[in-house]
C-alpha cells in the first residue's frame, strides 16, 4: 500500500474513529460551540468546562464525518482535559502548524499522527475542523465555524 | 443495434489525451462524469483553432475575422437547434451553464408572473439549482414551492406528483435524469400531466444531454437546459432552450451590449430573440467547443453510447450487490450513476484511498442535500460512466474498494 496512505490512516487515527473518546454531551459545560464543513457535511459540536482557575476540566464532543474529523476531535477532547486555557491557545496553533508544512520539533504527542494529513492537502479542512470549533468555544463565538473557507 | 465494439472503445479512448495520464503512478480511472466529462481532441482543437485563427468579437466587427466567428458562433446555435430538435433556432438561448438557464427562467418567466397563493413544483430528486432559484423567485413573489415525493427506489411517486398539481401550480421544474440518484424521470408522461392544469414546465437536462437524444418538440416541454461540459464540450457554456411565445413575452434577464436595438436615457428598445438574452460579449470559444462536442458524440450515435453505458451500469451494479454494497437509488430507469455507501465508512475518506489508486470518483453530497437527508446518509460515492470507459476501469474500482475495507477493517 501507498506509504502515505499508511501515514494518513495510522493505527491511532482508525482507533479513535471506532471509539471516539468523550463522545456524548457534557451536563456541566460552561463554553460550547459547533463546527460544521457544508461541503463535507462533517459536523462537530464541542461542549467544554472551564474551571474558576482557567483550567479545562471536561471535553466532550458529538457529531459525524469522516475518520480524519472523528479521530481529530477525539484526540482534542484527550489533550486537553486538565490543560489551561492559554494552553489550549498553544496546542492550537502548534497543530495547526503541524498540518499546513512546517514540520516542527514541538512535542505534540499523540496529536503527530495527524502529521501524515499534511501529504493531503484536501483533508485538512478535516483535521481542523474541531480545533477550530475550540477556539470559537473558548472565544464564546456564536458562530457556526467552517474549515471549508480556503484559509487553511 | 449499433453497439461499440472493443476496437471502437480503443480508439474512442484515444481520441481523449487526459485517459492517457497517471494519478499516483496508476493509470487515471475517470469515473466522475456525471460530475464533468473529459473532452476529446477534436474539442480541444477547435478552441485552439478560433485563437489561433479567427479570434474576434461577434456581430460588431465588419471584417473578416468577425465575419469568421460569427459564422461559427451562429452555426452552432444551428447545430444546437437540430441537436434538441427545436422548431426555430432563435429557441437556442446560449448562457454559461444549466444553473444560469434555471435562474433565466426563475427570475425572467416565472418573477414577473407568480403572485402569492400560485404554487412550484419540484420534485424531491432534483439538484441544488433546480431547487434555490425557485426558493428566491417564492420568497420574491409570495408563491409556494412544493415538492413531489420519491419512493425507496428514487423514483418520483407519478401519482403523488398528479395530487400536488391543480390549477395553482404555475410551473413545473424537475430534473430529466437526477444526478445523485441516475433516476430517468418519466418526463413525456410528467409534461402531459403539467399542462393540463396549465403550468409551464422547466426541465434540467444537465444530466440527460449526454446520455440520451432529447426532442424538445416531442417532449413538449416549455424550457430545456443542459451544460456543455457534461457533454464533452467547454465549461461555462450552456443552453437554455424555450418556446418562442413564452421567450418573446419574457423580460431580458441581463441587460448590456449586444442586446439592444437603440438605448437613450429615456428608452432602451430590446432586439429579437435570441439576442435579447446574450448581453455582452459571449463565451465565443465555448459555443463553437460545443458544437464540435455535439458532432463527435452524433458519429458515436446515441443508441450506441446508451448501449454500452447500460451495460457498464448493469456490470457495476452486479459488483456493487457481491460487494454488499449500499446502492442509493435503484430506479427501474437508471443513466449510468451508480450511487452507493461502503459500511459505515465515510465517502470522504472512501473517495481520498481510491484516489490513491487512479480512481476518480465524486464522494459527497452531490448538490442534493434534500436526496440525502431521505435516504438518511450524510454522503455516498458515486461511479458516473461515460462511453469510453470500460468493465477493466470498474474492476479496478471494486479492487481499490477492497483495499478501503483492508484499512478500516
Amino acid at each position: 500500500m501507498n506509504d502515505d496512505l499508511i501515514e494518513l490512516y495510522q493505527e491511532v487515527i482508525m482507533e479513535h474513529n471506532r471509539n471516539p473518546r468523550n463522545y456524548g454531551v457534557l451536563a456541566n459545560a460552561n463554553r460550547e460551540a459547533s463546527g460544521f464543513n457544508p461541503l463535507c457535511g462533517d459536523k462537530i459540536h464541542l461542549k467544554l468546562h472551564i474551571a474558576a482557575d482557567n483550567t479545562i476540566t471536561a471535553v466532550m464532543f458529538e457529531g459525524s464525518g469522516c475518520a480524519i474529523s472523528i479521530a481529530s476531535a477525539s484526540l482534542l477532547t484527550e489533550i486537553l482535559h486538565r490543560k489551561t486555557v492559554a494552553e489550549a491557545y498553544t496546542l492550537f496553533e502548534q497543530f495547526h502548524e503541524l498540518l499546513t508544512g512546517h514540520p516542527s520539533d514541538i512535542p505534540l504527542g499523540k496529536l503527530a499522527v495527524f502529521a501524515g494529513v499534511n501529504a493531503f492537502p484536501a483533508r485538512v479542512k478535516c483535521a481542523t475542523l474541531a480545533w477550530h470549533t475550540l477556539k470559537a468555544a473558548l472565544l464564546n463565538n456564536n458562530v457556526i465555524v467552517s474549515t471549508e473557507t480556503g484559509h487553511e | 443495434m449499433k453497439t461499440l465494439t472493443d476496437a471502437d472503445i480503443t480508439r474512442i479512448r484515444s481520441e481523449f489525451p487526459i485517459l492517457n495520464t497517471t494519478v499516483k503512478g496508476h493509470p487515471l480511472v475517470y469515473l466522475d462524469n456525471a460530475n464533468t466529462s473529459q473532452k476529446p481532441q477534436c474539442v480541444i482543437n477547435a478552441l485552439k483553432d478560433y485563437y489561433e485563427r479567427y479570434n474576434a468579437n461577434i456581430y460588431r466587427g465588419l471584417y473578416e475575422l468577425s465575419e469568421l466567428a460569427t459564422a461559427a458562433y451562429e452555426g452552432a446555435r444551428l447545430r444546437v437547434a437540430q441537436f434538441l430538435n427545436a422548431k426555430d433556432d432563435c429557441e437556442i438561448i446560449f448562457v454559461k451553464g444549466t444553473t444560469e438557464a434555471i435562474n433565466l427562467v426563475a427570475q425572467s418567466y416565472a418573477r414577473p408572473l407568480l403572485k402569492p397563493g400560485d404554487e412550484v413544483l419540484i420534485t424531491a430528486l432534483e439538484h441544488h439549482s433546480n431547487i434555490v432559484p425557485w426558493q428566491l423567485v417564492c420568497e420574491q413573489t409570495g408563491a409556494t414551492l412544493r415538492v413531489a415525493p420519491i419512493n425507496l427506489q428514487g423514483e418520483v411517486i407519478v401519482e403523488e406528483y398528479e395530487k400536488c398539481l391543480s390549477e395553482k401550480t404555475k410551473i413545473v421544474a424537475m430534473a430529466h435524469i437526477s444526478n445523485a440518484l441516475g433516476t430517468i424521470n418519466p418526463i413525456a408522461k410528467m409534461i402531459a400531466k403539467a399542462h393540463a392544469v396549465g403550468a409551464v414546465t422547466v426541465i434540467d437536462g444537465a444530466q440527460a444531454a449526454p446520455h440520451t437524444a432529447i426532442d424538445v418538440q416531442a417532449l413538449n416541454c416549455d424550457f430545456y437546459a443542459f451544460s456543455s461540459h457534461k457533454i464533452y464540450g467547454p465549461t461555462g457554456i450552456g443552453v437554455l432552450y424555450g418556446k418562442k411565445a413564452l421567450l418573446d413575452a419574457m423580460p431580458p434577464y441581463q441587460g448590456g451590449g449586444e442586446m439592444i436595438k437603440s438605448v437613450t436615457f429615456e428608452k432602451t428598445t430590446y432586439q429579437d430573440l435570441p439576442l435579447k438574452f446574450e448581453a455582452g460579449t459571449q463565451h465565443i470559444e465555448g459555443v463553437i467547443g460545443l458544437k464540435v462536442a455535439l458532432d463527435y458524440v452524433a458519429e458515436i450515435g446515441f443508441e450506441a453510447i446508451n448501449h454500452h453505458e447500460h451495460e457498464l451500469l448493469l456490470y457495476a451494479t452486479q459488483l456493487a450487490r457481491q460487494h454488499n454494497l449500499r446502492i442509493i437509488g435503484e430506479a427501474k430507469e437508471k443513466a449510468s450513476i451508480l450511487s452507493f455507501t461502503v459500511d459505515n465508512i465515510h465517502a470522504h475518506d472512501v473517495g481520498t484511498i481510491l484516489n490513491h489508486y487512479g480512481v476518480a470518483v465524486r464522494a459527497g453530497h452531490h448538490c442534493a442535500m434534500p436526496v440525502m437527508e431521505f435516504f438518511q446518509v450524510p454522503a455516498t460515492l458515486r461511479a458516473s460512466f461515460a462511453f469510453y470507459n470500460t468493465k477493466a476501469e470498474i474492476d479496478i474500482l471494486f479492487n481499490a474498494l477492497q483495499k478501503v475495507r483492508e484499512i478500516f477493517k
